[in-house]
């Protein structure tokens, strides 16, 4: 199947967030959903509307509430938490690691307005450096879905796997690429075009100019796969390595920093198994700020043009 | 460095004034927060304007006193102040939280002069003041130090850690001012999560503890005054206010925490703000 970004409706994937916690929360009752005064921002404010007994505002208080959260793991319970990606992966970063991960608990940290396209609100609020946060902490599952569709069905997944898990999503509408049909397995990468000549790995917003990228690529007779690999841990090594064969060279793309994220994920593990030529598409050593989301991907080279070069660069370098 | 006191019918003609750039600087930007920056106006023009020893010609004056902003969002109203006073070009106002900007949506100690620390992830601005003061205190300098902070920011944890540091310290060249407009994001701060009683807190941890009306000029100013007399202890000034003050549409709406008016509605703002 090959996936382009031809005509397709815009939805925020904190918006599928919100969604699928309804859903979820009529058929399992141990789902309890923990927000600290962002629960508007987040949508679980639908949950806690809809069953006000299983929701806690835990206020302005990210490190109890990751605490909390893990009490209630200990009992039996499925807890969700939710805040911005940089105060849940930040501030909150050593109660995940030495209380919910350590002790190998069921907690889902599903944050929202992650990356640079969190926009106007600047740098304080762009978290770009939760898959490095996360990513390193042991038995610790990061998952950045492409986009609404595939956020409801990670969120379900999410609540069947046992253990940690972080999600990112985003605050900003983005393009539906996949659909209700489209496969999605935690770890499992997904390819959503196939070609020949370059493997193009993203995930979250970077998807869709990914897939632009490949249409652009394509014009220059150059075909390139693109696989959304919306889980960066556990990592799909096998889908990785299999297409670093087939393509002979690698573009990654995120909204992160370079360090710790999807990229560095991706050339270690072809690097230890099958070395290509890599290029990585990603914020380079700077702090995000203030601006449009469109802007702001121009400024930090994340556009689909910078994956175009990426790509041009890596593909003449087999 | 200015030192001429303001009349407080002057300090209300200010304080309408700053209402009015925020207003505008908000609905140029297309997003912001009105609330706290309105609820924090008049508290924080008494204390540049009335207050505060500092030269906005020279911003890194080491005998200056300190003012962090450690609820962050509300810096539309710090950025009409200072650039009233004169730290950089009115005109700049109305590039509020654009590209390439100086006045970023969060305050940027790197980008705008007269930002004493970069802020917006809250509950983090008094433990910085803890710092300064206790610098103050090594290097033998007279400088006051002074923080804002949200009635809903006092949840976090890590401002107690920074008040039972003060406390113990006993630091009186340290202020703290409290915004108590009673409202943060999700709704009233004693639904959402309550952080009261505030003032017997912050007593037991060892404050000074000031009540007043955050919205009287001669009240401010005199607790300014006051928490300076102080000595062997910091001092809070709980400064009860209404969010959105000033804006009859925005007073006391949770809706009017982040969001910016339309052009239509800043209208209707600037009409009341004269
Ligand atoms: C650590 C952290 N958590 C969450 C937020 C998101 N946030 C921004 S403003 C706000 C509410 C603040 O309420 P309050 O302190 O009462 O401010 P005010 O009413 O004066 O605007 C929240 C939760 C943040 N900026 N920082
Ligand atoms: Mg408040």
């Amino acid at each position: 199947m090959t996936i382009t970004t031809q005509e397709v409706r815009k939805e925020a994937t904190r918006e599928a967030y919100g969604q699928a916690l309804l859903e979820l929360g009529e058929v399992n009752k141990n789902i309890i959903v923990l927000d600290a005064d962002l629960a508007k921002s987040t949508t679980t404010i639908k949950f806690g509307k809809k069953f006000p007994e299983r929701f806690f505002d835990m206020g302005i208080a990210e490190a109890n509430m990751m605490n909390v959260a893990a009490g209630l793991a200990t009992c039996g319970k499925i807890p969700f938490v939710s805040t911005f990606c940089i105060f849940a992966s930040g501030r909150a970063w050593e109660q995940i690691r030495n209380t919910i991960c350590y002790s190998g608990l069921n907690v889902k940290i599903v944050a929202t307005h992650g990356g640079l396209a969190v926009g106007a609100d600047g740098s304080s609020h762009q978290c770009i450096e939760d898959f490095a946060l996360m990513t390193a902490i042991p038995t610790m599952t990061v998952i950045e879905p492409c986009d609404a569709a595939e956020t409801k069905k990670a969120i379900k997944a999410v609540a069947e796997r046992p253990g940690p898990v972080y999600v990112r999503l985003g605050r900003t509408p983005s393009p539906v690429l996949t659909e209700e049909g489209t496969p999605f397995e935690v770890g499992k990468a997904s390819i959503l075009r196939e070609g020949k000549d370059i493997t193009i790995v993203a995930c979250g917003l970077m998807v869709p100019n990914a897939l632009k990228a490949a249409e652009n690529l394509s014009a220059r007779g150059i075909e390139a796969t693109v696989i959304n690999l919306h889980t960066i841990k556990p990592l799909d090594r096998k889908t990785l390595v299999a297409y670093a064969k087939k393509t002979g060279s690698v573009v990654t793309a995120e909204q992160h920093v370079l360090e710790g994220g999807l990229g560095s994920a991706v050339a270690l593990a072809l690097g230890r198994e099958y070395p290509v030529p890599l290029e990585a598409v990603g914020i380079d050593n700077r702090f995000g700020q203030s601006g449009s989301p469109e802007a702001l991907f121009k400024e930090y080279n994340l556009t689909s043009e910078d994956i175009l070069q990426a790509a041009l660069k890596a593909y003449g370098r087999k | 460095m200015l030192n001429t006191v303001p009349t407080i019918p002057e300090l209300q003609a200010k304080a309408r004034e700053i209402r009015r750039h925020v207003i505008r600087m908000l609905a140029r930007a297309g997003s912001g927060h009105p609330g706290g920056s309105l609820s924090a106006t008049d508290l924080l023009v008494a204390l540049y304007y009335g207050k505060l020893k500092h030269d906005p010609k020279n911003p890194k004056w080491p005998e200056r006193d300190r003012f962090i902003l450690s609820k962050g969002h509300c810096c539309p109203a710090l950025y009409a102040i200072l650039a009233e006073m004169g730290y950089f070009p009115v005109g700049e106002l109305d590039t509020l939280r654009q590209l390439g900007s100086s006045l970023q949506g969060h305050p940027d100690i790197k980008r705008t002069p007269g930002i004493e620390i970069s802020s917006g992830s809250l509950g983090q601005g008094l433990s910085v003041g803890v710092g300064m003061a206790l610098a103050a205190r090594i290097d033998g300098r007279s400088y006051r130090v002074y923080v804002m902070l949200g009635d809903g920011e006092v949840e976090e944890g890590q401002v107690w850690e920074a008040a039972m540091a003060a406390g113990h310290y006993r630091l009186d060249n340290l202020c703290a001012i409290l915004d108590n407009n009673g409202l943060q994001i999700d709704g009233p701060i004693h639904d959402v999560m309550s952080p009261l009683p505030l003032p017997e807190k912050w007593d037991a941890f060892g404050w000074h503890v000031i009540r007043i009306d955050g919205h009287n000029m001669s009240q401010i100013l005199e607790a300014y005054d006051r928490a300076e007399a102080i000595k062997g202890k910091p001092t809070i000034i709980v400064a009860k206010t209404v969010k959105g003050k000033g804006v009859s549409f925005m007073e006391n709406q949770v809706d009017w925490h982040g969001k910016a008016p339309t052009p239509e509605q800043a209208e209707k703002a600037l009409a009341e703000l004269v």
